[in-house]
């Protein structure tokens, strides 16, 4: 995502020191597409999907509506690639920490279900 | 490699990942035109991330590694509007309140550029509105699954962890809104008089005012929107 961004980054030619100035509109269609992936994650669970296609959907929406909020209404798309690589990437790694923990978790869940007879 | 060269808050001519090499070794600056009050946001911003990162991955160790069925969020947050029985339609209205929260700050900036006086002022306490809106709407919410007996240890319907990691994880980010919702209005006061026309010094910096503030707070309010996109998806929606 991070490089998609770059590439606009180096395309627009707006950057400059006094400030982000960017049609009013951007921001609108922005805010409505927000609003539309929203409401289809509300509607994921309106419709009681579920297993892996509810997860994976979550996950989409969730990824989009972050991906433009930081993008286009945090201006990541247009700071320089120093300030952006040093923002996005620690983050990223974060999910090794969550992969950690998913061992971790099946692990204590294993345990307990052997040692106390949980279901 | 002389196009290496760069001023203190010039721009290198390098592009992709070269330019970042060039920037970070540059001996000065490494983030040339990024004004200081925006990078120290970003970095506080980065180590609030990792703040919620593990309050997140708390809450999915206790949700997989217990043996006692989850409750389901779906019902757990449903209204009776009507007559009724929507599911999770509180928090739907939630987030669509602090998406647009964060619509009218996007603005607020872009009119702060423009030096829009009164819209960015105007914008900005619309965004402090929504926002207070929005930690009345969770301050319902704590009411109401606390008088269902929702506690930290224990709660009606499942795995006691629930509560603890909805008080814990709803309760740091409302804190986070509220203060939010502090300084938006500090700050709209201060577009309101005209501080960042004048370049009138802050009170705690003493730096000369500028629109730049405006979009510093916007960072902080989009932060505040983003981090309830992830809650939103993988607290109440999985």
């Amino acid at each position: 995502m991070a490089q998609a961004q770059a590439h606009v980054g180096s395309a627009a030619p707006t950057v400059d020191h006094e400030g982000q100035e960017h049609p009013i509109k951007l921001y609108l269609v922005v805010w409505g597409w927000l609003f539309v992936l929203s409401t289809f994650s509300y509607l994921v669970d309106y419709f009681h999907l579920q297993g892996y296609l509810r997860w994976s959907l979550i996950l989409l929406f969730m990824i989009l509506k972050a991906g433009l909020i930081v993008a286009i209404f945090m201006h990541m798309a247009w700071e320089r690639l120093a300030l952006t690589y040093a923002i996005l990437l620690p983050p990223v790694l974060v999910l090794v920490f969550v992969a950690i923990m998913v061992f971790e978790s099946e692990y204590v869940h294993a345990l307990r279900t052997m040692a106390f007879g949980g279901p | 490699m002389t196009d290496v060269a760069v001023t203190n808050t010039g721009h290198s001519s390098l592009q992709g990942v070269r330019s970042i090499a060039a920037d970070w070794s540059s001996d000065q600056r490494a983030f040339k035109n990024v004004p200081w009050g925006k990078a120290m946001m970003w970095i506080f911003l980065l180590s609030d991330t990792f703040v919620f990162s593990v309050f997140l991955i708390g809450y999915m160790t206790v949700r997989m590694s217990t043996t006692v069925p989850w409750p389901n969020p779906s019902e757990v947050f449903a209204l009776e509007i009507g007559g009724q029985h929507i599911p999770l339609i509180l928090i739907a209205i939630m987030t669509f309140v602090l998406i647009s929260s964060s619509g009218t700050m996007a603005m607020a900036v872009n009119c702060g550029y423009r030096r829009y006086r009164r819209a960015t002022a105007i914008l900005l306490v619309v965004t402090a509105l929504l926002g207070a809106t929005f930690v009345s709407m969770q301050a319902f919410e704590w009411t109401k699954l606390i008088s269902e007996g929702v506690r930290p240890w224990a709660n009606p319907w499942g795995a006691p962890q629930f509560g603890s990691t909805f008080f814990m994880i709803t309760g740091f980010h409302g804190t986070h809104v509220t203060i939010g919702v502090i300084f938006l209005l500090i700050v709209a006061r201060k577009v309101w008089r005209g501080d960042y026309d004048r370049g009138a010094p802050g009170f705690f910096t003493s730096r000369k005012g500028n629109y730049e503030s405006v979009e510093i707070m916007g960072l902080y309010w989009h932060f505040v929107d983003l981090v309830w996109v992830f809650i939103f998806a993988l607290f109440y929606l999985w």
